[in-house]
């Protein structure tokens, strides 16, 4: 077993060597302009854009033409959210999204309330879902988009998708999905899923990071967006810029994999994963399990160790990459927003510990993780006030702390 | 972020954790800061009566590693100081000491609370006890 052990599979995964086998040619001998229509370097580049896009739609069951390649995530979600609401702004200003969205869904609709487009923030409920009344609730004759993510990159928790995208298409509503965590590790399929518009991003699925892809639906209906650069009018106008061939076929590539290997692979990464849980509950008390576990990543399992800080338990099990919801861990020195928006509290937040595990990942190194997390959890309550206060009886609800 | 040698050395070995009798009229005992804030540090001294010194010194930390090594390092310094001594160590020679960077500068400054807290509380006690011997 090698170490440091890779644990945050959520945050990227390491290239597959497959998929960078298959990348190769595309930097060296292939290296032409997929836009350069009359030799034969253009036809190679564009030829292996086009497999891409095939492959990429095959994963979550849309026509190849509805494949928009971006540099990522980001983009994808800000192309789809300020796209739509520059395109449909004579229908209405209205957008509704969630409380636990990442920072490229929040940060772009905050930037269009500024521009005057108003938005609604579900919150979700305590497993981290949204309660589909609320949804239905907040949609207005204004309502252009709804944009809720497929499944939440802390804390795992699978979003009711497909009765979103029912309730999208009764109102006439377009439906953008951030799947960024999902796509390539459950089933996604933009027919039964009522989707009109999905982010996607390879380096979270085995493939390279500077590439992704927004899926555009073409016939009922049939979406537009408003371009974010100006330029070429690549990608059916919506995207233009020289595409990064190399890496669109690595996403391409990425997701045949996935397709191929999904049922295997998610027997694989829920039975390492109900191991490490199994183990660390086994062992430790007073640990909680953030969000639901019913519809949740097969691959995600987000604890909180309460009375331990996270930052300090990620310095004790520093050979073992993970993430924390602790303020401490993050630049805004404030708790994880998506456990807070779950109802968590801010010491419960602080405790907590994210394992993201991936397709390279081995019994041995979860059995390992576990010892780890055991040793350093236990050694760090020994050293806690809070621990000692709980283990004498103390209601610490009831403590007059003095905050700063 | 990477951690001084000091920090990760505190963190490692922590010194003097544990707890002491806090009914125990020449010990003080300081508890400061918050579950919600992600730190919340408990510290105690034990004063001999007749000379102030502080002969020992006992800490228990819920936070980051800078918490734990700020108060760790706390307890070696307070070790051996009469209690007026004591109330000199500032939150900046903690910094210095530790290498702690600006964003860790919060933890230093909450285990100067923690020394103030705990020597407020033996002095409160010991008020307490030379009016009921007087």
């Amino acid at each position: 077993m090698k170490l440091p052990i890779y644990l945050d599979n959520h945050a990227t995964t390491p290239l597959d060597p497959r998929v960078l086998d298959a990348m190769m040619p595309y930097f060296t001998e292939h290296f032409g302009n997929a836009a350069s229509r009359n030799h034969a370097f253009g036809w190679a580049a564009e030829e292996a854009v086009e497999k891409a896009r095939k492959q990429i739609a095959s994963l979550i069951g849309a026509n190849a033409k509805e494949i928009i390649f971006t540099s990522g995530a980001t983009e994808s979600n800000n192309l789809a959210i300020k796209g739509v609401a520059q395109m449909y702004a004579e229908k209405g200003n209205h957008i509704i999204t969630a409380a636990t969205e990442h920072k490229a869904v929040l940060d772009t609709c905050k930037h269009l309330e500024k521009e005057g487009v108003r938005i609604t923030y579900l919150p979700v409920m305590g497993d981290g879902r949204i309660d589909l009344d609320m949804l239905r609730e907040a949609i207005t004759d204004k309502t252009i988009l709804v944009s809720i993510m497929y499944a939440n990159n802390e804390m795992g928790v699978i979003q009711p998708v497909a009765e979103i995208g029912k309730i999208c298409k009764e109102k006439g509503i377009l439906f953008h999905c951030d799947a960024v965590q999902a796509v390539g590790k459950i089933p996604v399929n933009v027919i039964t899923d009522g989707i009109d518009i999905m982010s996607i991003t390879a380096h979270k699925l085995y493939g390279p990071k500077g590439v992704g892809a927004l899926y555009v639906r073409r016939r009922n209906p049939r979406v537009q967006l408003t371009a974010q650069m100006d330029g070429g009018g690549h990608e059916r106008g919506m995207r233009s810029g020289t595409l990064n061939v190399a890496g669109i076929v690595g996403l391409g590539a990425a997701c045949e994999i996935a397709e191929k290997e999904m049922t295997q692979e998610i027997a694989r990464a829920s039975a390492l994963r109900d191991r490490l849980r199994a183990k660390l509950e086994a062992a430790l008390e007073e640990t909680y399990i953030n969000g639901s576990l019913e519809h949740r990543l097969p691959h995600n399992l987000n604890m909180s160790f309460a009375y331990v800080e996270g930052e300090s338990l990620l310095m004790g099990i520093n050979d073992i990459a993970v993430s924390s919801g602790s303020a401490c861990t993050s630049a805004t020195l404030e708790p994880s927003y998506v456990l807070k928006a779950m109802g968590l509290g801010d010491d419960l937040a602080h405790t907590s510990i994210r394992f993201g595990i991936g397709r390279f990942n081995t019994e041995e190194e979860i059995d390992y993780t576990a010892e780890k997390m055991i040793q350093v959890v236990n050694k760090l309550r020994e050293l806690s006030p809070l621990w000692e206060m709980f283990k004498d009886g103390v209601d610490l609800s009831k403590v007059q702390w003095t905050a700063h | 972020m990477a951690y001084s040698d000091k920090v990760v050395d505190h963190y490692n070995n922590p010194r003097n954790v544990g707890s002491m009798d806090k009914a125990d009229p020449n010990v003080g005992t300081g508890m400061v800061g918050a579950p919600e804030c992600g730190d919340v540090m408990k510290l105690q001294i034990k004063v001999n009566p007749a000379t102030h010194i502080i002969e020992d010194a006992k800490f228990k930390t819920f936070g980051c590693g800078s918490a734990i090594a700020s108060s760790s390092l706390a307890t070696e310094w307070l070790k051996g100081k009469t209690v007026d001594e004591a109330l000199d160590i500032k939150n900046t020679d903690i910094v210095n000491e530790l290498a702690l960077p600006p964003v860790k500068i919060h933890c230093s400054v909450l285990a100067e609370d923690a020394i103030k807290a705990a020597i407020s509380d033996y002095k409160a006690k010991s008020t307490v006890e030379t009016a009921v011997t007087a």
